[in-house]
């Protein structure tokens, strides 16, 4: 598909656009809904992040604010937040990547050699659900666990005779939680890619090197693994170039939005939201808005260029 | 001997069963460690609040009682309402979002189109860039003014880039032109082309798409909290993540309130089975529909891993 854009089309028309407008007036009109829903929720509200070079007051709207220029932006990097918010989000994302793929990966190892088909099937479908929970029912689950008075886990170490500890204000205890609250809900979702590559192995590779005398444990290593390589490679560079997003609901919702918890918990995202409820600062919440959007753009267009260098067919545009 | 069962190992490519028998145990207990926290707070939901505040939460609480659902069904009618809420914001909302998307994607696949690439960059370019909550917040309160009514739950979700680009391709892969171009002689007109021919045709790659967009709705309370001071529009969501801060919520402004047994009733409701309760009501739907749905977006996941 991707290949056939670059080419000259054959069949592109060649008449004017007034009898192209003539000829396909239906087809326009069918497009035209969800072109102004794109025009209105995509355009006009990037047009909206001018505003954070604005000193923008909500009553007086974004055509009649002051503009600032970079007022906002200074303010916004002068202070230490900012800094420890990006520190946050890119750590959790580097941690996320690197313990969902290798337990995604190692989970659809251990699911392909699984005998049973129908059991491997079921357990994948167990493994898989955690995924579709809102993170609103997970927050409760978690509450379960680590709520002071009568939660799970401070009720287990009771019985082992360690006092009781009270995890929402225990802010250095947390990373370890959300990882692996993370790890729990995506790791059998990430799976299912990586079980349709390795059921998409040729048999013959497998037959031939059990001829030679190979085991499975070496088949795995040498043939499964090596075949895993560019769709590894291409979910590393997709997960590197959301670096700077994060999942709002999982660190909002999660930690009960918990200010003791905020130097290892706040997120850009979750920060950016804090500012705007509070109405403190428009204008610096939309800069720190645009920061994201920003630095998010130039990772995702430059992690495409090198997607379309190893797997053309795997890039998005 | 030896020689004798590599062979069968061989032909049916396969490990050894007592290696087979560690891996079945193995991915039993992540099996059950995986569902264990959602038959802990079922249990929770079922247990009394003299068991709750003498041996905490706990798989094996001390005494059983349905009595949270039995508040529930009785005098839990802003649950309820929620719950009437969250099932029209993710039918109506999915079903509208799909019929403009798969119209879109229609029109993106024509070849005739002279304006075709333009208005497939026109879609990529909204992917790339986000103006920012604040952006989003000052259109939806002072631009669209949608804010407290219906329509912040159905709108600004209806669209997606992505789905667009993926229906297309989906379109494009599947559908022949021939088969469009022999309605057009026929005398169809697009729409009735689109309506009749390509719908029909399109159920697989619409089931994925319209599943990943109800369970993305049901699952969604940031719109409410952002947008809607109104608690009559709220779906369950919502409902649930405020209830955590106060049970007010669940009665304010029931009709339950107004009679003395309701108000008996609502003062004595056990606050955490309660909210564990309303939990489980909120993800029943799911975990029924799940074990059928599954297969439908493992296939479509698989599909586009393939395809790219």
């Amino acid at each position: 598909m991707k290949r056939a854009r670059r080419l000259p089309n054959p069949t592109k028309p060649k008449y004017s656009i007034k009898k192209d407008i003539k000829m396909n007036w239906q087809l326009y009109l069918m497009a035209a809904p969800a072109m102004i829903l794109l025009f209105i929720f995509g355009y006009m509200m990037d047009f909206g992040a001018i505003m954070a070079f604005q000193d923008l007051d909500y009553n007086k709207g974004l055509f009649t604010s002051p503009w600032v220029w970079f007022d906002n932006f200074e303010y916004l990097f002068a202070g230490t937040t900012i800094w420890r918010v990006t520190r946050n989000t890119v750590f959790y994302n580097l941690a996320f990547m690197a313990v969902n793929t290798v337990t995604s990966i190692g989970l659809a190892l251990i699911i392909n050699e699984m005998t049973s088909k129908k059991f491997s099937k079921i357990i994948q479908t167990i493994l898989i659900m955690p995924f579709f929970l809102s993170m609103v029912v997970v927050s409760i689950i978690v509450y379960a666990f680590l709520a002071y008075n009568s939660g799970f886990l401070n009720n287990i170490i009771m019985k082992l005779g360690i006092e009781k500890q009270n995890w929402y204000k225990m802010p250095e205890a947390w990373p370890y939680f959300i990882v692996f609250i993370n790890m729990w809900k995506n790791v059998g979702f990430s799976s299912i890619t990586y079980t349709a590559i390795i059921s998409g192995i040729p048999q013959e590779y497998y037959e031939a090197s059990t001829i030679d005398g190979a085991s499975r444990w070496q088949q795995c290593w040498r043939i499964t693994l090596p075949q895993m390589k560019t769709i590894i490679a291409i979910g590393l560079i997709n997960s590197l170039s959301a670096i700077m997003s994060s999942d709002f609901d999982l660190f909002y919702v999660i930690t009960k939005n918990e200010g003791a918890l905020y130097s290892t918990t706040q997120v850009l995202s979750t920060y950016t939201y804090n500012a705007l409820r509070s109405m403190s600062n428009l204008g610096m919440t939309a800069a720190a808005g645009l920061y994201v959007s920003f630095i998010g753009m130039c990772l995702v267009l430059l992690s495409n260029y090198v997607v379309k260098k190893i797997d053309p067919d795997s890039a998005m545009f | 001997m030896k020689v004798k069962k590599k062979k069968s190992r061989l032909i049916s490519n396969q490990i050894k069963p007592s290696t087979n028998f560690v891996i079945n145990i193995f991915m039993t207990i992540l099996a059950i460690g995986t569902i264990f926290p959602l038959l802990l707070c079922f249990m929770i939901s079922i247990s009394s609040q003299q068991s709750i505040s003498d041996v905490g939460y706990t798989i094996f609480p001390k005494e059983i009682s349905f009595i949270a659902y039995e508040y529930l069904i009785k005098a839990g009618q802003n649950m309820w309402r929620a719950y009437g809420n969250t099932i029209f914001y993710a039918t109506f909302g999915t079903v509208l979002s799909l019929f403009v998307m798969s119209m879109f994607a229609y029109v993106l696949s024509r070849k005739q189109l002279r304006w075709r690439y333009a208005l497939a960059l026109y879609t990529y370019c909204t992917a790339l860039f986000g103006g920012g909550l604040a952006a989003a917040y000052i259109l939806t309160t002072r631009v669209l003014r949608i804010d407290d009514t219906i329509w912040v739950f159905i709108i600004p979700g209806l669209v997606s880039p992505f789905n667009v680009i993926m229906l297309r391709t989906f379109v494009q892969s599947s559908i022949p032109d021939s088969l469009v171009e022999s309605a057009k002689l026929d005398g169809a007109s697009e729409f009735q082309i689109y309506l009749r021919i390509i719908l029909p045709l399109f159920k697989a790659g619409l089931a994925t798409i319209g599943l990943f967009g109800v369970i993305g709705r049901w699952n969604d309370w940031f719109t409410a909290v952002l947008y809607v001071r109104n608690q009559k529009l709220w779906p369950i969501m919502t409902l649930l993540q405020q209830i955590e801060r106060s049970m007010s919520m669940l009665k304010e402004g029931t009709p339950a309130a107004a009679t003395a047994e309701g108000i008996r009733m609502l003062s004595q409701m056990p606050s955490e089975s309660t909210r564990i309760a309303i939990m489980m009501f909120a993800i029943l739907p799911l975990l029924i529909a799940y074990p059928f749905f599954q297969q439908y977006f493992v296939k479509g996941m698989t599909v586009g891993s393939v395809k790219g």
